[in-house]
């Protein structure tokens, strides 16, 4: 089992008028970045970098990132740059991107030269995961969604071809274009870092990740429609002649751990109230329609069960005004948002982990209006009694993660070991 | 003089490596209509009067209707030249040609690159021109129902305007402005509905008669793309319709007919 922390970084504005539980509308886009308060955005990149090196010292794998672009829900417009300082300023955990939104990168040289320095300075711990990006990224950094899924697998052609093929060679593809692919920089691991794919929607990325046995990780999509989608994953591998297993699939959902039942309740409705992604379930955002149907982005026909789901959550079943649906109750009682103390939770996570099969899962914590404390306690209380146990549920389980037994081959990695020990770190390391 | 009892015919026609989805109605000398960015679908007054006096072809477009797309048309010179090669399948050269909004940028591109193949040229606030004032509006921002009515100055007093935008509109022509606006999206994506080249290309248009019509209070082109089209084709006319928006062919269907007809007549 491997076990990751994430959480969306919020840009938390208590002041703006637009945060916080006040009430007022966030329309997807429609925010402007004028009353971005420089201060404040100081402080919040440096609380979630101190969060993450306590996740390290709490015993957690992988240390999550993921990108958003002109939205306050997710300041890691550039999580590369974040992933970069944990390169240096962790030393045990994964560096876990899922992931850069491949289409968006005119120029994906730079990208490799980017992840393979970041390989490099962790000592081969980064995870480079792919997404296919929204609506609000193609329309942000203005790139065409009609090619998004073409853009997307050449691009990942280019670059695993630049992590492993000596240079210089030539690409002369359909949108990449370069006369002399010879990057001064590879990767620390070989034959280049694991690449992970996380998704919802479509099932043409599903399917291309079980072709190439990546890694697939549902995100906080409901339990029932994301096992049917792990289930096109196995009949794909099947059909390819290999047996997928827990090591190729992974599930992040949101977990919360508190002192009390009580301060767990009032701690865990922050999930939904602030400027959490209004993209997702039970949110106070308001969803733009001609985002979420963006022309040629997905394949209009070719998308996964967990799809519906998503998009009811995205606004599909909005009441008026596009409120989105799926309350925070609901949530709780379909399991996509667990929050407890140690006691309550852990046989919660149980049944997630019984139901779904995952290799790989990811706490979603300290998100929407959550407070650094509020982060700080769940992540102590996490690492205290949380984390030991459900490694312990997981090889009952029979859960194997992806650094367990390589997805690529089906063989279990040698003398592969996870510390569980809090490790002391300081950026003069 | 025609009247709505028009009579249309729709064919499949094998042209330039596909099958092209075509509307024919009436009879004389042969009249294309583009189609803008929504695509075509079903006919209006304004065609049914033109086919009094023309053979109207309404084409759609490869990737709108049910004309299969071309994977190879990457832009707006890419489809112009298939287009080209359509007309000439079709034995339709030298035609008169009158293309809407997208269409309408189609129609100057095709007659850039050949005039020999056109008689006459109407554009009908054509994209395709960085306007030097305001911006030309981002359809893909909003809901396709939503762009449809930000094109009419009035949609209450438009007579067909619920014809071409219903208020509820059918599966079918959800689907068929879904396809169109992927279609569209990857012909104006990047840079949007326009072509930096387009003021110098459409200069060779001098040899064709060009009649430019478009409304002032026009929300989706602004009016100044017009003065730029204008400007930048020696001998061309331009028409402006106060009063209207960005479909004068619906807002001002008397004006635009009597224009137009009086325009390829002579």
């Amino acid at each position: 089992m491997f076990i990751g922390y994430f959480t969306e970084r919020p840009y938390q504005d208590p002041k703006s008028g637009y945060f916080g539980a006040t009430g007022k509308s966030i329309m997807d886009l429609n925010v402007s970045n004028e009353i971005y308060d420089a201060e404040l955005g100081a402080g919040l990149y440096n609380r979630y970098l101190d969060e993450k090196i306590y996740a390290e010292e709490m015993g957690f794998d992988g240390l999550m990132l993921n990108e958003h672009h002109s939205t306050p829900f997710c300041m890691g417009g550039a999580m590369n740059v974040e992933a970069s300082i944990l390169a240096r300023i962790t030393n045990r955990a994964k560096i876990v991107l899922l992931g850069n939104i491949l289409p968006l990168w005119d120029d994906p040289l730079w990208l490799v030269e980017q992840l393979a320095m970041i390989d490099m300075i962790s000592h081969g711990r980064l995870v480079s995961g792919w997404v296919r990006g929204t609506g609000r990224e193609s329309v942000a950094h203005n790139i065409e969604p009609h090619y998004n899924w073409e853009r997307f697998k050449e691009a990942h052609e280019l670059i695993v071809k630049a992590w492993t093929t000596p240079g210089p060679f030539r690409w002369e593809g359909k949108h990449f274009h370069f006369r002399h692919v010879n990057p001064w920089v590879r990767p620390y691991q070989k034959p280049h870092p694991p690449i992970w794919l996380p998704g919802v929607v479509s099932r043409d990325s599903l399917v291309w990740a079980a072709e190439q046995r990546i890694p697939y990780i549902m995100l906080a999509t409901e339990m029932e429609p994301t096992k049917q989608a792990f289930q096109i994953y196995h009949d794909t591998a099947a059909e390819l002649g290999y047996e997928s297993g827990p090591q190729n699939i992974g599930y992040l959902w949101k977990v919360h751990v508190d002192e009390t039942e009580e301060l767990a309740e009032q701690t865990g409705r922050k999930y939904v109230q602030g400027p959490s992604n209004p993209f997702l379930a039970g949110n106070e955002g308001t969803t733009n329609q001609a985002l979420l149907h963006l022309p040629g982005l997905t394949s209009r026909r070719r998308v996964l069960p967990t799809t519906e789901v998503a998009t009811a959550a995205r606004g599909g079943s909005a009441g008026p005004g596009g409120v989105l649906s799926r309350p925070y109750e609901q949530q709780v009682n379909d399991y996509t948002i667990i929050s407890g103390t140690p006691d309550s939770v852990i046989p919660k996570i149980r049944h997630v982990l019984e139901t779904i099969r995952p290799g790989s899962i990811f706490f979603w914590d300290g998100d929407g209006a959550m407070t650094h404390d509020d982060a700080m306690r769940s992540l102590r209380l996490m690492g205290q009694e949380v984390l030991p146990a459900v490694r312990e549920m997981a090889k009952e389980l029979d859960l194997p993660g992806p650094f367990e037994v390589d997805p690529a081959t089906n063989q279990p990695y040698e003398a592969q070991t996870y510390s569980a020990q809090p490790v002391e770190v300081t950026a003069d390391d | 003089m025609a009247t709505g009892t028009q009579t249309w015919t729709e064919e499949f026609a094998e042209v330039a490596g596909t099958k092209l989805q075509l509307v024919r109605g009436g009879s004389g000398e042969p009249l294309v209509i583009l189609h803008d960015e929504m695509g075509h679908h079903g006919q209006v007054r304004y065609q049914n009067e033109l086919a009094g006096d023309f053979a109207v072809q309404i084409p759609s477009h490869p990737g709108f209707g049910a004309t299969e797309g071309q994977e190879w048309i990457m832009n707006m010179r890419d489809m112009a030249g298939w287009y080209l090669e359509a007309l000439d399948d079709l034995n339709l050269g030298p035609v008169n040609l009158m293309g809407f909004s997208l269409g309408g940028w189609l129609a100057a591109e095709m007659a850039s690159m050949s005039p020999d193949m056109v008689r006459k040229l109407v554009l009908v606030a054509p994209a395709g021109i960085r306007p030097p004032a305001g911006e030309i509006f981002d359809m893909f921002l909003v809901v396709p129902r939503d762009y449809i009515v930000a094109g009419f100055l009035d949609p209450e007093a438009t007579p067909e305007f619920g014809e071409v935008c219903p208020e509820e509109p059918s599966a079918e022509l959800n689907e068929a402005w879904a396809v169109a606006r992927e279609e569209a999206c990857r012909l104006s994506w990047r840079p949007y509905m326009h072509n930096l080249a387009m003021p110098h290309l459409v200069r060779r248009l001098k040899r064709v008669p060009t009649q430019i019509i478009w409304g002032r209070e026009d929300n989706i082109v602004p009016v100044s793309a017009g003065q730029v089209y204008h400007d930048s084709i020696p001998g061309s006319r331009l028409d402006i319709l106060d009063g209207c928006g960005h479909r004068p062919e619906l807002e001002k269907t008397d004006e635009f007919l009597s224009l137009v007809k009086g325009f390829l007549a002579n």
